[in-house]
């Protein structure tokens, strides 16, 4: 057999490379922004860059935009190495390429705009949702295309990571995205409550798992062994965690629901597995230091392999953190705190952004054959970034320390000892150290962009690099050829089919009961569907991104339930798509705010948040005293949510705007007595109605029935 | 909380496919040598091209 010449497509790897960069400089600085925002709320200039409404800008920016580009650029290099083939259509990896990049600007445009689904790093609204569905299967077409036409018989760990990773984001996107259309740029969640909840979750740690971890594990076991240029430690062990870690990771979500109306058992399955996980997350983090073992000279004069060191750290790090924060006496403290914030940025800044780094640095000269431009100025980034992150993590890990702890101090009269204001006051000065954490690491970014470039000019980009194999053995026939099975394994394509339909037929017998049967939570027969009004103000609410710092959820503890309420409910949940439960407190929960504050309290503080609470942190909207509600669109949402099941009667959608006029009446009424003049069409009254409606459902009742 | 069922189907049917990827691998021998394929990935540098030039 003669050796096959073919060439490996450098072109794909570069765009993505220089796509990783600049949007990795976009999304932190909008990070930059939103921490600066925290500290001097008069940051908050325009309505599109509120803090609500630029939080999913850079969460969506920094994961899908900087990791994400940087996953494609990472795995376009590393599979064509390891399979002997060139990517499987240079056409397929073209529209990848700008069909991504199309849906990151989209993102761009749409979330300034407060056109949001609300739901975590799936902020997107469904026709993005659509389009990302559609790349991810491009994606997913070209990398199992070179899988099928490899010349490497063996598929190297690597590989094995950048599989799961395609299929499960494939399977969590599709099912966090199930919402009903109402117009081209609103939808509503199919599910509620605590439902759309856990859905939320499992999505949201699943994305964790298989979009900041899996392609990264994948990654580090190609690009660690080639800098170092030694075989990775055990191979072995690569192997065993690899599958302990993708067979565990999907069932760790509920742990970011602990003390929510989660039932208690779906709580407690979730811990264990957040537990079982630091066993195989450790694996990694093992292999990938011990690959170094006796090549640490190495480390001390190659600033990609630090870059590796401590992101390889961080990752060991965050996936030890993360399960203790699962356990339920720490997560009582830590949940909705800094905490977390510094818990993701370990991963985020750490893991993520400095595996980045490295293979940038790395991977750039390689393909445009020559030398790095400057190694000090890479090991000034290096630095730069360390420090970065330790004045980034440490200051928050205090903050959420102060907070947590402040929010459950009682006075010896038994009263709360800190109002939930005096607690954020209190860690300003962390948040500003914070910023500046921040900064560095971006100063350590840009100056990354900048050697990058001029490594660029200096070399010649190798676009096609040849390279030669030989084509792949047929394989040796074996006594049990002929059982499907083992037919079925020799087509990866029909594999796939094969594995995708058992996948979808499993999901709908799932999914029917769900959608037929009158469902198991225990309705609470005083609550009922929103008005109107409430209905188009929470639409607002979602707009501005409110629960990106207001939870919407009572925990049962005392400090919680004598700050806000009675905990909350399963039941009263039953009429909320999507769930607006937050997942951080920069301010306090409003579960339970209704009726709690008069009127024109609401207005005033939502004009000018500093002259009802001095000090807060909150933006000024103003604009929802100038801006008219749109009630065009009125009808057809009465009807998006009679479809997902909430109980409007038939023909209201004709009526519901007269409703909505006459609860807008009494409010601006009440409004005016108080010296407030203000017209009942605009966006505020709205709003207004929303709140005093908050967790007021459960005052007037309190029976459960099933 | 019939969501916990669907999802727990969800995650059992995602489970199963790697579970059957898992037997792919092993049965076709993807795992049999636990130890050149780690040194392999290191001798495809294109120096070794340059020189079969």
């Amino acid at each position: 057999m003669e050796p096959e010449k073919f060439y490996y497509d450098n072109k794909i790897v570069r765009n993505f490379g220089i796509a990783t960069v600049i949007w990795g400089i976009a999304g932190m600085t909008v990070g930059l922004l939103l921490a600066i925002e925290l500290c001097y709320p008069g940051a908050n200039i325009s309505r599109y860059s509120t803090f609500g409404r630029i939080r999913p800008l850079h969460t969506n920016a920094v994961i899908f935009a900087f990791v994400g580009n940087a996953i494609f650029m990472g795995v376009y290099y590393s599979l064509q190495r390891l399979l002997k083939a060139r990517m499987f259509s240079d056409k397929l990896s073209a529209i990848h390429f700008w069909g991504w990049q199309l849906i990151i600007i989209s993102a761009l445009i749409t979330l300034p705009l407060g056109i949001t689904t609300s739901h975590e790093y799936a902020e997107l609204e469904w026709p993005i949702d659509i389009a990302i569905t559609v790349i991810w299967i491009v994606f997913g077409i070209n990398m199992f295309g070179t899988i099928f036409k490899r010349r490497e018989r063996h598929l190297y760990v690597a590989i094995w990571f950048y599989i799961a990773t395609f299929v499960t984001i494939a399977v969590l996107h599709i099912v966090n995205s199930a919402e009903i259309p109402v117009t081209f740029w609103k939808s509503y969640m199919i599910y509620a409550g605590v439902q759309d909840a856990l859905v939320q979750w499992w999505y949201g740690h699943n994305a964790v798992a298989f979009f900041l971890t899996t392609p990264y594990l994948g990654m580090m076991y190609y690009f660690l062994p080639k800098m170092a240029n030694r075989p990775i430690y055990s191979y072995k062990l690569s192997i065993l965690h690899f599958w302990a870690l993708i067979f565990i990771y999907i069932w760790a979500g509920p742990h970011h629901l602990l003390y929510t109306t989660l039932p208690g058992w779906a709580q407690s399955l979730g811990v264990a597995f957040s537990i079982m996980l630091i066993a195989p997350s450790w694996g990694g983090m093992i292999n990938g230091l011990l690959t170094l073992r006796g090549a640490w000279d190495k480390v001390r004069d190659d600033v990609v392999l630090k870059f590796m060191v401590v992101g390889l750290t961080a990752y060991g790090m965050a996936t030890f953190e993360g399960p203790m924060l699962s356990l339920k006496h720490i997560n009582a403290i830590a949940h909705f705190s800094d905490w977390i914030i510094a818990h993701v940025h370990v991963g985020a800044l750490g893991w993520n952004g400095f595996l980045t780094f490295a293979i940038l640095y790395w991977l750039i000269p390689r393909i445009y054959k020559t030398e790095l431009y400057s190694k000090k100025l890479a090991s000034f980034h290096f630095w730069i970034g360390t420090l970065g992150i330790l004045f980034y993590v440490i200051p928050l890990y205090w903050a959420g320390f102060t907070q947590g702890l402040m929010l459950r101090e009682f006075t010896p009269e038994g009263t709360l000892k800190y109002s939930f204001l005096e607690t954020v006051l209190r860690i300003i000065p962390m948040w500003v150290t914070r910023g500046l954490g921040g900064g560095l690491y971006l100063t350590g970014v840009v100056v990354m962009a900048y050697n990058l470039t001029r490594t660029a000019l200096q070399g010649k980009l190798v676009a096609n690099e040849a390279a030669q194999a030989m084509p792949l053995e047929p394989l040796k026939k074996t006594e049990n050829e002929n059982s499907w099975h083992r037919r079925l394994e020799r087509k990866p394509i029909q594999f796939m089919i094969a594995a995708l339909l058992v996948i979808l037929i499993g999901s709908f017998v799932e999914l029917m009961p769900t959608l037929t049967i009158a469902s198991n939570i225990p309705t609470i027969a005083s609550v009922k569907p929103y008005t109107p009004l409430e209905l188009q103000g929470r639409d607002v609410y979602i707009r501005e991104g409110c629960m990106g710092c207001h939870s919407q959820t009572v925990r049962p503890f005392r400090s919680e339930t004598e700050r806000y309420g009675q905990y909350s409910k399963a039941g009263e949940f039953v009429y909320d798509h999507p769930f607006l439960w937050g997942s951080e407190r920069k301010g306090p929960d409003l579960a339970r705010i209704g009726s709690k504050y008069p009127n024109a309290w609401h207005y005033n503080h939502l004009m000018d948040p500093r002259s009802m609470s001095p000090g807060s942190i909150m933006p000024d909207y103003d604009w929802l005293i100038t801006d008219d509600l749109d009630t065009t669109t009125m009808a057809a949402k009465i009807n998006a949510m009679r479809k997902i099941g909430v109980p409007y009667p038939a023909g209201y959608e004709k009526t519901a705007n007269q409703d909505l006029d006459k609860q807008a009446k009494v409010i601006a009424a009440d409004l005016t007595e108080n010296k407030i003049k203000v017209s009942s069409r605009k966006e505020i009254i709205a709003v207004i109605a929303y709140l005093q409606r908050l967790g007021t459902d459960i005052k007037a009742d309190k029976t459960t029935s099933k | 909380m019939s969501i916990l069922y669907f999802l727990i189907g969800c995650s059992v049917v995602l489970a199963l496919i790697f579970l059957c990827a898992f037997f792919w691998a092993q049965r076709s021998g993807q795992n049999d040598d636990l130890y050149t394929p780690s040194i392999r990935i290191l001798l495809d540098d294109d120096d070794e091209n340059d020189t079969e030039k």
